[in-house]
């Protein structure tokens, strides 16, 4: 029982260690890809102290700025939700990835370690829970501020959220149906073979347009540009995190790309096959690489959507997501249970 | 159930960072108030009126219609769970059309309370 | 064993000690908060007996749908946190102790007069079909349990119409 312990701990650990460099260095990247699409070069500068690294040291200094910036409370504040508010963002957001897996099982100083931290039998329903109960950060930072432009932010922001939130449920659903289990493990393991290339998307040509329900559901739940009124520049001021400084302010900041790599991760598990790829069975090694390239791709791919396409406006917002996704995904369902009723 | 403890480990250390961090920033960081930078933000100018004013009823049908479908989705996930188990084989492939017929139904009639809500104005939110 | 039994007393007491804080806050927000402290608990306490499915629907529906809810009721109300309420009827309150007392005692009648052995037991960690596995209430809602499907159904489309009416009268 202890090693059992012991081995979750580490993994947990390891997977945190990862997870938090992985998100410094996706801000680097979405500020380098924001500058070569805008054709400029972006932070190339930073090193550490002799040593050029191309600015490859800037999510660190950063951090580091952000760390002894002056940390203000607004006076008529609600001071405990003001400070609980990021607290409530940011830790349902890193506690979905304990249920993904990054790759088969790898053996390592004689014991054969599974690539994911545990296994759970409702996996997929766990991270929707996660992804319902991060919308309390936003709209109780939003009230805590007492500022009316965060309070306006906050309440668009989560009700934004709320109304995507259903189309990524019944997305979701449609994979479900497909794979015929909840556990992301099983929908992986499920999605080998044919050279590692079995993955749900060619093997259920119908998937394509679950995922891409999924994936604008998911830019919409991230707050992402094309979906990001509510923390416009100019038109909310910052939105619900106008009054936070400092750390506060960094981990609504880690807590929003925490929720794309999610987002990414899930529609790689669920979509793209997870770890699968050519030739893992030989390499287990290949598996977390494969997995990590995919991840990569879908996040590249939602920058390159935040910095090419317009904002909406609010309620051309809300329209697309209760008139538009929500009943395609309601068709997607019948679609996708009426043909596995008659193609057995 | 015992797959659950990492769930709880995970809790407690994220838990442990953000205390972390908020603890560091207390301390790190300076802390000068005056009574500009303590005033809530409205563009430089002084704040007029309190942010506690009644908000529009709009928020309150969005998170009544949202409960409702997410029932319906809540019961969707088990059926989906088990419908190609069902379909394929098993104790309970004579009632497969059964299984397909009832989720229909159900979702037909949530369909029209969306088409209600739809024909209601209640999803345009420039009125 | 004993480590069930730690579990259970620990989210027990989390489960207990929010709802108390629920009744002695005076700010309906940190009321609510404390409410999904709760849900949270018996969430927990739902797992321990195996039942996985319920305890991930009850923070999906309860504490992140129906609590979103509250909280937006209660933003959009605007009820202030610090009045002191006033009381109407002073002799409510000496009525209120014996009929708490005798709450009390019902209670502890019912649960003491439960004997242990007619319990179903809590199934072993590989029981797929265990009650409230994905599996089992995957099967059962379509077959034991269709006509209260059906019905809820139907209860979720006169909630929706019920709330339209309730809220368009006074916005029209």
């Amino acid at each position: 029982m202890t090693n059992l312990l012991l081995e979750w701990i580490i993994k947990t650990l390891v997977i945190l260690l990862i997870l938090v460099t992985a998100v410094a260095y996706v801000t680097l990247m979405e500020r380098k890809v924001m500058a070569w699409i805008q054709m400029r070069v972006g932070p190339n500068r930073v090193g550490l102290g002799k040593f050029k690294l191309w600015g490859l040291m800037q999510p660190l200094a950063d951090g580091l700025k952000m760390i002894f910036k002056e940390d203000i409370i607004p006076l008529q504040a609600n001071q405990w939700l003001y400070v609980l508010a990021p607290a409530i963002s940011l830790v349902p957001a890193l506690m979905t990835f304990i249920v993904i897996p990054y790759g088969s099982e790898i053996t390592l100083f004689g014991r054969t370690i599974e690539l994911h931290v545990t296994r759970l039998n409702v996996g997929l329903l766990y991270v929707l829970a996660l992804t319902s109960v991060g919308v309390y950060g936003i709209v109780l930072a939003g009230w805590s501020s007492n500022n009316k432009y965060s309070l306006m932010g906050g309440l668009r922001s989560s009700a934004q959220m709320i109304s995507y939130e259903l189309a990524l449920g019944l997305s979701i659903v449609s994979v479900v149906l497909y794979s015929g289990s909840l556990d992301l493990v099983e929908i992986v393991d499920a999605q080998r073979g044919f050279h590692g290339l079995a993955w749900n998307i060619f093997h259920y040509p119908l998937l394509i347009l679950v995922f891409v329900i999924f994936y604008i559901a998911s830019l919409a739940e991230t707050n992402r540009t094309p979906f990001d009124l509510p923390e416009a520049d100019s038109e909310l001021v910052a939105g619900y995190h106008t009054e936070y400084s400092s750390m506060k302010f960094v981990m609504f900041q880690m807590a929003e790309y925490l929720n794309l790599i999610t987002a990414s991760s899930i529609a790689t598990t669920l979509f793209f096959g997870g770890w699968n790829g050519p030739s893992v069975g030989r390499l287990p090694f290949l598996g977390p690489v494969y997995f990590t390239i995919k991840v990569l791709a879908l996040i590249f791919l939602a920058m390159w959507i935040r910095y090419t396409v317009p904002r909406f406006r609010y309620d051309q917002l809300m329209r697309f997501g209760w008139k538009f996704l929500l009943p395609a995904s309601i068709v997607n369902i019948i679609i996708s249970s009426t043909v596995i009723l008659f193609t057995r | 159930m015992v797959n659950y403890v990492p769930v709880l480990i995970i809790l407690i250390i994220a838990i442990g960072m953000a205390a972390i961090i908020i603890i560091l920033s207390r301390f790190a960081a300076k802390n000068r108030p005056t009574r500009e930078k303590l005033m809530p933000y409205e563009c430089g100018v002084e704040p007029v009126g309190t942010a506690r004013e009644r908000q529009s009823v709009k928020f309150y049908l969005v998170a009544m219609v949202f409960l409702l479908f997410d029932i319906e989705a809540v019961f969707l996930v088990p059926w989906a769970a088990v419908f190609r188990g069902v379909v394929q084989s098993g104790p309970y492939q004579h009632l497969r059309y059964v299984f397909y017929g009832e989720m229909m139904v159900f979702m037909v009639v949530l369909f029209v309370g969306l088409v209600y809500v739809w024909r209601k104005g209640i999803l345009e939110w420039n009125r | 064993m004993g480590q069930e039994k730690l579990l259970f007393i620990i989210f027990a007491v989390i489960a207990i000690a929010s709802a108390l804080n629920i009744l002695l806050q005076r700010n309906p927000l940190y009321s609510a908060l404390s409410l999904i402290g709760t849900l949270v608990a018996l969430s927990a306490l739902y797992v321990t007996v195996r039942a996985e499915f319920i305890a991930a629907v009850q923070i999906v529906v309860y504490a992140g749908a129906i609590m979103v809810l509250f909280v937006f009721v209660i933003m959009l109300l605007n009820a202030p946190g610090n009045q002191l309420q006033l009381e109407r009827q002073k002799g409510l309150r000496y009525l209120a102790i014996p009929f708490a007392g005798l709450m009390i005692a019902e209670m502890f009648y019912v649960v003491l007069s439960i004997r242990l052995s007619t319990l179903p037991p809590v199934p072993a960690a590989n029981a797929e079909q265990a009650v409230g596995t994905t599996w089992s209430i995957g099967t059962s809602l379509f077959t034991d349990y269709l006509l209260p499907f059906e019905v809820t159904s139907v209860l979720i489309l006169m909630a929706v119409v019920g709330a339209m009416v309730l809220a368009r009268r006074e916005g029209e």
